[in-house]
């Protein structure tokens, strides 16, 4: 992967200048660089990653297991595309494996997480079943471990 | 205390006037310190990987506990010479031209221990490494030091060499990539050197320690050259790639003869090397190539933010090309280098390393190692810009 990709999965936030003194490259060629891959719809958007854990905020998050039948021209992705569109559902993807689809999805409670998949997921046709599990704490999200390292241990100067 | 004078004059005289290490000395005013952002570090900040603690808890677990052949468990012996022969080039029987030594420090005593008798010279180059000089003295050498140069980017040259070299000359130390200056020696560079010590009849020894980091070409090592394996003891070890300095695990590569007399010393005065360090260097060279890669590209980006920063702020420093340290010149400032240090930690809470204490030559420089976060790094060169600013 380019390293300028890599930079900016480390560090969205890098200004273009500290960047282009990381790459050994001008800085305008960073800023041009980085317009191409949003343009190109390499880079979807920036987001911040949250230990969510930490916030006092009402908020359950399932993983949904979904066997579905694929569909005559569109395969897989006209099911996937339609469920993806549900803004409950934060993330999905195609598995192998015992079944399909595999869905986050985001509700305030667990009543509202079950009533997403009985009233709107189930229903869907193509939807064979579901099997669902909430999660109960994080402990690393986007290769960021959720809990704080111990400090560094290395004497303050060494040979 | 009363006897403290006569129990002085009672030390083995080498050890009493060999000076502690300037780093230990700078160590010492640092720790009184607080909110230092420290580019004094000479290892990794990076974990070691977690493949091999967990393989090291699962070795413990199982009671690799026990002492190991003195040589070295052989399975890691036979990993080391393949990853020698694919990584640097030298050959070697893993039944005996390898010997596990605890750190790269452990494998140059042991070689020059078994080498010198009291009066042979070593020819060493400096800047370098702290001990280099001291281990010298201690095994009856005579050190012979090579002043290397900035405007030459730190790098070895025949003449310099053919200027201290005398009959008397029987060692020639090597180490590159180089702790303090970052400096590498390309294969044209290293075939000068092999050269001479072919003609001269001189044993190499190679610290390869900082093999691995490499920013702007491949490693060289100067065992791959023809006819140097014979005459050459190469050292390497886990600290610096793998990030595994306190398992303290080194090894050398040489002529069975050579090894054979360093594993009599090692074996009466170290039996082995830790079991469970023995287990995790297995573990480490399972995959070294993942293990490393990233690690190298993170030093790359830091070392090329510390050079523009570096350019930015006018201060002159030679490009690094290996290891993690910058060595930038500080002498257009009319200080010392340790007063330098001294001014950019007492006012800026910035630590770096005089150079002097790399050797005399190493007067007006700084050594700063990048193996801290780029976030340290940032704000290290505002503070340093800062005090140059004042200056």
């Amino acid at each position: 992967m380019d390293e300028l990709l890599k930079i900016l999965q480390t560090n969205a936030l890098e200004s273009r200048e500290n960047i282009a003194r990381m790459l050994g490259v001008p800085a305008a060629e960073v800023g041009a660089r980085i317009a191409d891959y949003e343009k190109r719809g390499v880079i979807r958007g920036y987001q911040a990653i949250l230990n969510e854990d930490e916030l006092d905020q009402d908020k359950v998050t399932a993983v949904i297991e979904v066997k579905v039948t694929p569909q005559r021209e569109g395969g897989f992705d006209t099911i996937a595309h339609r469920v993806s569109r549900f803004p409950e559902v934060r993330s999905a993807y195609l598995m192998s494996g015992t079944y399909d689809l595999l869905l986050f999805v985001e509700g305030r409670t667990l009543r509202e997480v079950a009533a997403f998949v009985s009233e709107r997921l189930s229903p869907l046709e193509g939807v064979l079943s579901t099997s669902t599990h909430f999660m109960l704490k994080t402990y690393k999200r986007f290769g960021v471990l959720m809990h704080q390292e111990s400090s560094d241990e290395r004497l303050s100067v060494s040979p | 205390m009363n006897g403290s004078a006569s129990l002085r004059n009672r030390l083995n005289t080498t050890v009493r006037d060999i000076p502690r290490s300037g780093i230990r000395d700078f160590f010492d005013i640092v720790s009184t310190m607080k909110d230092v952002i420290s580019l004094g570090i000479g290892e990794p900040d990076f974990d070691t990987p977690w493949h091999v603690r967990e393989s090291t808890v699962f070795a413990l677990e199982r009671g690799a506990t026990h002492y190991t052949s003195n040589f070295g468990y052989l399975d890691l012996r036979r990993a080391l010479a393949k990853y020698v022969r694919k990584a640097f080039g030298g050959e070697y029987n893993p039944e005996n031209e390898v010997l596990i030594t605890v750190g790269v420090s452990e494998a140059l005593d042991l070689a020059l221990r078994a080498l010198l008798n009291p009066g042979d010279e070593v020819l060493y180059h400096e800047p370098c490494y702290v001990s280099y000089r001291a281990t010298i003295l201690f095994a009856h050498g005579v050190p012979l030091a090579v002043e290397t140069r900035a405007e030459n980017g730190f790098r070895l040259t025949r003449p310099m060499l053919e200027a201290k070299v005398t009959p008397r000359t029987k060692v020639l130390m090597l180490n590159f990539p180089n702790n303090p200056t970052g400096a590498v020696m390309s294969r044209a560079d290293l075939e000068d050197i092999a050269a001479f010590a072919r003609e001269r009849d001189l044993i190499v020894i190679t610290d390869e320690i900082y093999g691995e980091l490499t920013y702007d070409a491949p490693h060289t090592s100067i065992v791959s050259l023809p006819g140097l394996c014979d005459r050459t003891i190469f050292l390497h070890g886990f600290s610096k790639a793998w990030a595994m300095t306190g398992f303290r695990l080194g090894y050398a590569c040489g002529p069975a003869e050579l090894i054979e007399a360093m594993m009599k010393i090692h074996q009466y005065t170290m039996l082995c090397a830790s079991s469970l360090s023995q287990k995790a260097a297995l573990e480490a060279l399972a995959r070294p190539e993942t293990d490393i890669a990233e690690m190298v590209n993170e030093y790359r980006r830091r070392r090329n933010y510390i050079a523009a920063a570096f350019a930015d702020m006018g201060l002159e420093s030679h490009r690094p090309l290996g290891a993690f340290y910058a060595f930038p010149s500080v002498a257009k400032f009319g200080l010392s280098s340790r007063d330098f240090a001294l001014k950019l930690l007492h006012e800026e809470r910035v630590a770096v390393v005089p150079g002097t204490a790399f050797g005399a030559c190493g007067e007006g420089f700084v050594r700063c190692a990048y193996a801290t976060s780029l976030e340290n790094i940032k704000e290290a060169m505002v503070r340093m810009r800062r005090l140059i600013g004042k200056l």
